[in-house]
């Protein structure tokens, strides 16, 4: 071979590498019916984008001999049918990946079967997934598991959905067969939160808008299937902009000198310099460096397994997450999720199973299913226990805190499975909706008197001081100087921060409206006891619910509750905005948020209202040490 | 300032396999990594040495010996463990030594069967190593498809394909009975191109046999088998030539067929590749056998 040669192949072969190399990437799944065609599907993709190596197709030959269920030709499903036992069987019985590339894109498909007992392994081919391809037979029409299918791509937050309406040929290549279909799945698809829904018509045996466009079908004028998946936009950087989440897989401490943190980016973007929040710690320190083996880098985004090295020293392990300060991920140990349950014995609340999200482990019990969700219908169903594919709204309790985000938000850190503890199988898959107790958002009141302080019990009339407002209002400012300053005048006191007990008494309480009754009822009794015991009880809770505040005056006797209302409004207290509580809510982040998707129901006849937006946090302090003077609990 | 980028496929599947390996490492008691001297095991070992840098891997290298690989293969195995600074275990089925057995005398299957089944079962036992990293791919053979990345043997080490565990997204259920073990595959989702592909990247040093060169050979059964050693009983008449040849894939040397080729470069091996219409295990004698054979070899321990 002459010089010039081998260097023309060579340039040629380095650009074709680059080419490759530049392509992206889609994984994308293909959920249908039983016999409606899928494996011919596949067989058809994968042989049509000409793919098939000759001996493959030389052992297909041989197999089709042996196995074929089609008259005369290759059978291409028997490409994609493989372990022995399925054949024999008739029918795929797991997930199989699929490797193929064309001039456009490379795909990692998912081959994921179609009958009602293995929804589970559709659950785990989707998990990974960026768009599911859900086939229907033309001459059957949208069936139960079609219904089942698309309700489990929505379940696992699947953006993109191709309908492939296959068999066309079966029904004459009818246009209104095709649009008939259509409009069937989308009076069912509508109700579920699917961004891109595109339907196209095919036949997978003989090759109609598969890669070539169909000539039988001059009605339709879209993209081929193959068209279409070669050009979809898929928003690959989408987890780049969105807040930086390191799950902390390995500590890497070879040395006394070296002691890095390593882990994949679930999400966002890191470079050295930036502040970081180690959770649920909550410490902080500074990114140093980003460590590979190829040198340092400049910066690291979601989808790279990296190693981090910190400018302090922090005992940082295994499930610590790292997040940028600006937006630190959630931390709590209760929260309500959606489970699909996937193992033969059934799921039961009270039970304690391992729940492994990101890199924890962590005991978790289901405390309640709130309901089962019917996915041929979307019907809500009562139910105490969760069997084999059964979809159900749970809370889950956990038996210590973790970091979180909603797995809307972040799949890596917001989706988990479930481990039976004896086994050691995985029993169940579950995301995340949202926390129920907002540990993150409850900051823990650091309280200035203690215990021994407070016992040096003086002489005063017992009585609740009972705050409310809305959040962000100063009712646990005020009530922490009211606090000291009854202190400093000797009464013994106790101060029951809204947030303070929600860690203990009431921490299997969500934020549900339900709960917040039962909050504010805990919350009063052991006012009541307080009272009863001679102290004076600070109550800082938003209690938003007048009928709740009037339950509590109830409890206790005449003159003993004293209504203290921090009169701030809305537009202030979200001004203010101490824990960036109402960006949240405004963001849709946080559910059921006072002043803002809940109401706050002012009191009518509050003993004080404290004007914030007029007042210093001291003024209104004087204002209810002045008050409880005139009323005689404390000596003037 | 946009720091975002679009990662290429490569870097994706790099980040995965890391991934991958940092949570065996994280979630089992005593790791090992089988390495096979092929270019799957160079590139599986190039990750390793990633995924816990500036550290080493923190586990051994566990070569099974059935003492029928080609020279070549033995001198790169330990010039790379030397260079690396890692520990390399090599173990042989010492029955099998014992008893003679050979891929002339036994035939392909036993040979296979005892000296590389049996053997990495001996060998994971002696060890009491709880996971084996290695480097399987799901795009090399059909019953390979289905595979999970953490695959799951009972105490005998055998797979039940209707018994293993879902998974989904990047969780992966390391937890296992004493006795039980894991196999791991991290360069799962990668294919043959990707990998080739990812040594020129890399330019990750593999055994000079992928390259063409004049080398000696018979032709047996339309297979053309290299004459590595002394041990290779010549037939009557048969006599080996010299011709230009290279290998897709490595093995024992007897059940490795090597193709024509003068591709002596990485491109020119990509090359040929891309051109080629015959599928990268054509080379393997031993997949020659029925259509469920490697599955049948996965039930009995093989990878």
């Amino acid at each position: 071979m002459s010089h010039s040669q081998e260097q023309m192949i060579s340039t040629d072969i380095e650009q074709t590498l680059k080419h490759h190399e530049h392509k992206n990437l889609l994984r994308f799944i293909t959920c249908g019916s039983l016999n409606d065609g899928k494996s011919t599907l596949i067989g058809r993709l994968l042989y049509d984008s000409q793919m098939l190596f000759m001996d493959q197709l030389v052992a297909l030959q041989n197999d089709s001999r042996k196995w074929s269920t089609q008259e005369g030709d290759i059978d291409l499903a028997l490409l994609v049918d493989s372990l022995a036992a399925e054949r024999e069987q008739g029918n795929t019985i797991d997930v199989a990946y699929r490797y193929f590339s064309t001039d456009k894109r490379k795909f990692i498909l998912a081959d994921t079967p179609g009958h009602e007992q293995y929804t589970r392994n559709m659950i785990t081919g989707a998990s990974s997934a960026d768009l599911a391809v859900i086939l229907i037979d033309a001459s059957q029409g949208v069936l139960t598991q079609t219904r089942r299918h698309t309700h489990l791509v929505s379940l696992i937050g699947i953006r993109h959905v191709v309908l492939a309406i296959n068999k066309m040929d079966l029904v004459g290549y009818s246009h209104e067969v095709f649009e008939r279909i259509v409009e069937d799945y989308r009076e069912f698809a509508d109700k579920l939160a699917i961004e891109n829904c595109v339907a196209i018509p095919i036949s997978a045996l003989k090759g109609d808008n598969i890669v070539r466009p169909s000539k039988a079908m001059d009605w339709y004028h879209g993209s081929t299937l193959m068209g279409y998946l070669e050009t979809v936009e898929i928003d690959d950087t989408r987890m780049q902009r969105a807040p930086f989440r390191l799950p902390v897989q390995w500590v890497n401490h070879p040395n006394p000198d070296f002691r890095g943190f390593s882990g994949y980016v679930a999400s966002g973007t890191i470079r050295p310099g930036d502040r970081i929040r180690v959770q649920p710690l909550g410490k902080e320190s500074r990114v140093t460096r980003i460590v590979t083996d190829e040198g340092d880098l400049s910066h690291a985004v979601a989808g790279q397994s990296i190693t981090l090295t910190l400018e302090d020293e922090i005992d940082i392990s295994r499930g610590s997450v790292i997040s940028t300060v600006d937006a630190p991920a959630e931390v709590a140990d209760q929260f309500e999720a959606r489970i699909v349950w996937m193992h033969e014995q059934p799921l039961y609340p009270g039970r304690t199973y391992l729940m492994k999200i990101g890199t924890n482990t962590i005991n978790a019990v289901i405390t309640d299913i709130k309901y089962q969700i019917n996915v041929n219908t979307l019907e809500h169903l009562a139910a105490d226990k969760l069997d084999l594919n059964g979809i159900a709204v749970c809370n889950i309790g956990l038996d210590r805190s973790i970091p979180f985000d909603p797995y809307e938000l972040n799949r890596d850190v917001g989706g988990f499975i479930l481990i039976d503890r004896l086994s050691n199988n995985t029993v169940g898959a579950g995301m995340i909706n949202y926390a129920l107790r907002r540990a993150h958002n409850i900051h823990l009141q650091h309280l200035d008197i203690d215990k021994e302080a407070r016992s040096a019990q003086k002489g005063h009339k017992p009585c609740v001081l009972w705050f409310t407002g809305l959040s962000g209002s100063g009712k646990s400012t005020v009530a922490n100087l009211v606090e000291k300053k009854l202190f400093n005048l000797g009464a013994h006191t106790y101060l029951l921060d809204g947030d303070n007990v929600r860690h203990g008494l009431n921490r299997d309480l969500g934020f549900t409206t339900a709960d917040r009754v039962e909050n504010i009822r805990r919350v009063a009794e052991l006012s009541k006891l307080m009272v009863d015991a001679g102290l004076i009880v600070l109550t800082a809770f938003i209690s938003p619910f007048r009928s709740e505040r009037r339950m509590a005056r109830e409890l206790l006797p005449e003159g003993e509750f004293i209504e203290v209302f921090m009169d701030t409004p809305l537009e202030i207290a979200e001004q203010r905005d101490p824990k960036g509580l109402y960006k949240k809510a405004r963001r849709g982040d946080l559910k059921n948020f006072t002043g803002i998707d809940s109401p706050y129901e002012s009191p009518e006849a509050a003993e004080i209202r404290i004007d914030t937006s007029t007042l210093s946090a001291e003024e209104g302090a004087d204002r209810i040490i002045g008050l409880l003077r005139e009323r005689g609990v404390l000596n003037s | 300032m946009t720091d975002s980028q679009s990662l290429t496929h490569l870097e994706r599947l790099e980040a995965e396999s890391i991934h991958i390996m940092r949570e065996v490492v994280a979630e089992t008691e005593n790791p090992v990594m089988l390495y096979s001297i092929g270019k799957d095991s160079a590139v599986m070992l190039h990750l390793a040495m990633k995924a816990f840098y500036p550290a080493k891997p923190p586990f051994p290298l566990l070569h099974v010996d059935t003492r029928w690989k080609f020279r070549e293969m033995y001198a790169f195995r330990d010039r790379i463990a030397q260079e690396l600074g890692m520990d390399l275990i090599v173990y042989t089925n010492p029955e099998g030594v014992a008893q003679g057995v050979n891929p002339f005398t036994h035939g392909s299957e036993l040979h296979t069967h005892i000296m590389k089944t049996e053997a990495l079962k001996q060998a994971l036992n002696k060890y009491g190593f709880d996971a084996a990293i290695a480097g399987a791919r799901r795009d090399e053979e059909k019953s390979r498809a289905k595979e999970r990345i953490f695959s799951f043997r009972t105490a005998q080490h055998r797979w039940d394909p209707k018994n293993q565990r879902p998974e989904l997204w990047k969780l992966y259920n390391a937890r296992k009975q004493k006795g039980e073990s894991i196999r791991v595959f991290p360069l799962s989702n990668w294919t043959e191109l990707d990998i080739w592909q990812y040594i020129y990247l890399k330019n990750i040093p593999i055994v000079p046999l992928y390259f063409a060169a004049e080398r000696p050979v018979v032709e047996r059964d339309g297979v053309l088998i290299m004459v590595d050693d002394h041990r290779m009983p010549l037939h009557e008449g048969e006599a080996p030539m010299m011709r230009r040849v290279r290998f897709r894939t490595l093995g024992c040397y007897p059940l490795t067929g090597a193709i024509e080729s003068t591709a002596d470069t990485l491109p020119a091996i990509i090359q040929e590749m891309l051109l080629a219409r015959t599928s990268e295990r054509k080379g393997r004698i031993i997949d020659q056998d029925a259509a469920a054979s490697m599955e049948k070899k996965k039930q009995e321990g093989y990878f």
